[in-house]
């Protein structure tokens, strides 16, 4: 056994030392010994860059709204006027449609997610839930463009003839509901802009919680199934309550979503600076829809630092959503962690 | 012949508990089918999207669609050959950009920043970045780029889309390398390999397939993108391959071309719509199916 | 084959990649009104043709064309509405008129055939305020005894965008309309008291186009090549009057280039008269930083003017005379000079 590898292969069998051996272990040989400092300075750059990236557009949006901040400062966000030629302009309309639109979005699509992730989870006969589950992931890989151009032109339509005339003379003279669904039932305005939205959010907010509703522990389910629960009762009581701040986080990436779509809500929101009515069937204005439409013309001045200005408050919304989604989805992970 | 006892008339307490496990059963029934129906729902908006895009699009493909330039308003001929190839010049150019250095960032909050401030603050940012609302990150390289090179162009609206690559390209790379058993690493590792090596020639090369795909995610998010190229790339009715001049693009003409009242220009928007959802939905098909075994 | 050969064989790539885009000569660039975007496609579609130069031009509205040109992306810009002499001064611009065209107002009621309807700048006003909403109004069925109206109502469509076809349709409500005048005023954006606004002429056309009982205001053009139902106005001289490109050149007629091209020709007086009309203007630098850009944009109009015409036609829109178009060519050897003082040299 000794003899096919020797104990000590530098040294000969009388303890002399081989030539060119020593009794140091070899020396460390390495090519390129700065490549391990190229890379991880490239790396730690790239992760700079990142940082840089924000930071540039943060201080480019305040240096640009700079001079709409000194005129208006936080008056800005519930002035409603909005008015190119006497140079007076306040963001409250666009915020006002941003958020309510927003507002409708999750209105139609927490429910409905919540039913395709039931669907999805509970359901669906196995063969059926991955193509199911894609088709539904599909619907987020379709351009906003193509929801901007389909809502205005196939939805509008149909949604002014089959949903907004008989909604305006079911509820005429209801007293709190008439006035929200008053106004020309043309297909335009927050309504058509917060369905499509609805469409457009779906897929996010199913996903994710098709994704939470499939990692909670079978134990549990199993616990609740066996002391007679039905399915139905299961989901809402155990798994439900189980993964909240996990859908919490889902619903909240719809909502930074919904907030920050140009295309889709162009289209069909109407672009009216005003608001004088709550009706969701009148046409409005987005943040989004207003850079999209004004900043090509907007004067360097006060009319362009106000469109950035709004550009700011958007950037602050979003950035609002997304932190409280994540401080959610870290409780659930010290959660999991906690769960053995 | 042995009779079957008469069944007890049932007390009150059973008759209770009878009533409550049907009304348990009653709402489990409609939840369930509630939740069909919001299955139904949502593929119902897919399909009806898909099929008019597909019914109103596929009358406008035509060889002439890849061949000829946009036209003027109401002529008899007309492609969006201009805006096909400036699509793809353009999402190519922002992905070859964009990739490098989202990988890069991705192998750092990966492989080097697990715990430190900068690894979780570069992480944070880049969700921010990742929902940022595409129209300002167009609006920020419109004031750094285009007012200051003073012209609209090709490469400001790269730039943009570039922007949006990086945070889609980190997400997914971060996530995947995460993925890859520290066993691996650790092999390499005791082998003598170097760091750097071993994140190339082991870690990256396992974890391939899920950042091709997370590329392959961010190309056809892109090519979807209007908001970023209005203000940067603006639009051009001729060919042009020239990077330092407005290029035309497929989802800013079909933005065009649709909001217009002329009749030729509504064909060739819904053509082009017709093109992009059905490039985006085949990548993200392959991107899904086909790689997800080699994981 | 190691890594840093791979890194440096993509890196290769990339640069010949890049490489095969090149530059251009002979490209110009300009932005603005949608007033005349279908004559100037129709005119840069030719030229093209004629003598392979490209001009590309994006129509983004006037209101963004005098901003774009202010900010020099662009190497023209184009406005409906002209700017004031002193402003043009401050700015070191110019501006020259290209063609006369008019705006006319379009509705889409059921059953009513182009030309039926009459309307006066009172109440298009009226309905532009919202005083008037019902299609039935008293101030209508006056106007228009023997045409059914419905009793529905209107729905108003406006530019979004800041608009020169907005400025001449405003500036007429302000002569014809006191109330517009005191409340809303004129100019490329307002504050509209009422009304969807879509974005560029095709927005307003394709919203009239498919919102029923809607009314919107277009250039000619549009509604023609789109066969929409446009409304008779009454002229300054009192007569009920249709949009064509006759009245644009009756009410283009008392105007006086020699002295200023800004000119506004809303509410003319002249038998056939069109109220709505206007001329449109290219916008440009009176020392270009370009000026290779700016004598090929030169050379583009000059063939515009001299062969443009039998196009300008087709689409109603009304050629500037003979005279007017001499003006202009003098005004440019006099005014664009390149950094040597040298006029620019289009011809």
């Amino acid at each position: 056994m000794s003899a096919i590898i020797p104990a000590q292969p530098h040294r000969r069998k009388d303890g002399t030392l081989r030539a060119g051996m020593n009794d140091r272990p070899p020396a460390a040989r390495r090519a390129m010994p700065w490549a391990d400092a190229l890379f991880s300075t490239l790396a730690h750059g790239a992760a700079w860059l990142t940082l840089a990236l924000l930071a540039g557009i943060l201080v480019s949006l305040v240096i640009g709204a700079a001079p709409a901040i000194r005129e208006y400062g936080l008056n800005f966000l519930w002035t409603s006027e909005w008015d190119p030629v006497q140079n007076r302009y306040g963001g409250l309309v666009m915020i006002y449609g941003t958020l309510m639109t927003s507002f409708i979005a999750l209105v139609i699509a927490v429910p409905v997610s919540f039913g395709i992730a039931l669907f999805l989870t509970e359901l669906s006969p196995s063969w059926l839930k991955r193509p199911l589950g894609t088709a539904i992931e599909l619907l987020a890989a379709v351009p906003s463009i193509v929801y901007g151009m389909w809502g205005l032109l196939v939805f509008s339509p149909i949604l002014s003839r089959f949903v907004q005339q008989p909604l305006q003379s079911a509820f005429q003279g209801v007293p709190v509901l008439g006035p929200l669904f008053s106004g020309p039932p043309v297909g335009i305005g927050l309504l058509s802009a917060g369905i499509i939205l609805a469409i457009m959010v779906i897929p996010f907010i199913a996903s994710v919680m098709r994704d939470v509703f499939d990692v909670t522990p079978p134990m549990l389910k199993e616990s609740a199934y066996a002391l007679g629960s039905t399915t139905w009762e299961v989901v809402w009581r155990v798994v439900l309550p189980y993964t909240k701040t996990g859908v919490v986080g889902g619903i909240m990436l719809g909502l930074g979503r919904a907030l920050g779509e140009t295309m889709a809500v162009t289209f069909v929101i109407g672009n009216f600076n005003q608001l004088h009515s709550v009706s969701l069937f009148e046409a409005a204005n987005s943040i989004t829809s207003a850079l999209a439409n004004e900043f090509g013309e907007a004067a360097a001045g006060l009319h362009q630092a106000s469109l950035i200005y709004l550009g700011l408050v958007l950037f602050v919304i979003t950035f609002v959503v997304l932190a409280i989604s994540k401080l959610l989805l870290q409780q659930l992970k010290k959660r999991e962690g906690a769960v053995t | 012949m042995s009779a079957i006892p008469a069944a007890a008339p049932m007390s009150a307490a059973e008759q209770s508990r009878r009533r409550l496990h049907l009304r348990r059963k009653r709402t489990n029934v409609v939840a369930l089918t509630l939740a069909l129906a919001a299955m139904a729902f949502g593929i119902f908006w897919l399909v009806w999207i898909l099929v008019e895009t597909v019914r109103l699009g596929v009358g406008g493909l035509s060889f002439s669609l890849f061949t000829e330039m946009t036209p003027p308003p109401q002529a008899e001929t007309g492609g969006l050959a201009n805006a096909i190839f400036g699509s793809l010049a353009m999402v190519t150019l922002a992905t070859l950009l964009g990739t490098p250095i989202g990988i890069l960032a991705g192998i750092y909050l990966a492989e080097y920043g697990q715990r430190s401030w900068l690894g979780s603050a570069t992480r944070f940012i880049n969700d921010i970045l990742l929902s940022a609302p595409s129209i300002v990150i167009g609006l920020f390289i419109y004031t750094v780029v285009v007012a200051r090179t003073q012209t609209f162009s090709a490469g400001a609206g790269v730039l943009a889309l570039a922007l949006i690559v990086i945070p889609v390209v980190i997400r997914t790379t971060e996530n995947i390398l995460a993925l890859i058993p520290n066993a691996l690493r650790e092999a390499a590792y005791a082998l003598g390999t170097p760091k750097w090596r071993v994140i190339l020639t082991v870690t990256l090369r396992a974890a391939r397939a899920g950042v091709i795909t997370g590329v392959l995610l961010a190309f056809a998010r892109i090519a979807g993108e209007t908001a970023p190229l209005l203000f940067t790339a603006l639009s051009n009715q001729f060919w042009t391959s020239d990077l330092s001049q407005p290029m035309a693009s497929l989802p800013v003409t079909i933005f065009k071309f649709a909001m217009s009242p002329y009749e030729n220009w509504q064909k060739l928007a819904w053509a082009g719509v017709f093109l992009i959802t059905v490039g985006v939905l085949i990548l993200n098909i392959v991107a899904r199916t086909f790689f997800r075994n080699r994981i | 084959m190691t890594e840093l050969q791979m890194l440096a064989r993509a890196s290769a790539a990339l640069a010949i990649a890049a490489g095969t885009f090149g530059v251009s000569a002979q490209d110009m660039t300009g932005a603005g009104a949608t007033f005349p975007a279908p004559i100037y496609a129709k005119w840069a579609d030719a030229y093209n043709k004629a003598t392979g130069a490209r001009l590309n031009y994006q129509s983004v509205g006037s209101g963004a064309g005098i901003q774009q040109i202010r900010a020099k992306t662009v190497d023209f810009g184009a406005s409906d509405m002209p700017l004031a002499d002193d402003v043009l001064a401050k700015d070191g611009l110019m501006q020259f008129p290209t063609v006369i065209g008019g705006v006319v107002p379009v509705v889409n009621i059921k059953g009513l055939a182009p030309g039926q309807l009459k309307l006066t700048g009172q109440v298009l006003g009226d309905i532009y305020l919202g005083k008037i909403t019902k299609w039935n109004d008293p101030a209508l069925t006056a106007l228009n005894p023997g045409v059914a109206l419905p009793a529905e109502a209107i729905s108003a469509v406006r530019r979004a965008d800041g608009s020169g076809t907005s400025f001449i349709f405003t500036n007429y409500l302000s002569k014809t309309n006191a109330d517009w005048k005191a409340k809303v005023g004129e100019g490329t954006a307002v504050n509209w008291p009422t009304g969807a606004g879509g974005k560029g002429n095709e927005g307003v056309a394709a919203f009239v186009q498919r919102l029923p009982n809607s009314i919107g205001y277009v250039e000619y053009a549009y509604a023609k090549q789109n066969k929409m139902t446009y409304a008779l106005l009454k002229n300054k001289d009192g007569n009920f009057v249709p949009p064509d490109a006759d009245n644009f050149k009756a009410a283009a007629a008392g105007a006086d280039w020699s002295k200023t091209f800004f000119q506004v020709l809303t509410d003319q007086p002249g038998k056939e008269a069109w109220p709505i009309s206007g001329a449109t203007f290219i916008l440009v630098y009176k020392a270009p930083e370009k000026p290779v850009n700016i004598a090929n944009a030169l050379k583009f109009f000059d063939w515009a003017y001299a062969n443009g015409d039998k196009m300008a036609d087709d689409l109603e829109y009304v050629p500037l005379p003979a005279a007017v178009k001499d003006l202009v060519r003098k005004s440019w050897a006099t005014n664009i000079k390149d950094s040597a003082g040298h006029a620019i040299a289009w011809k």
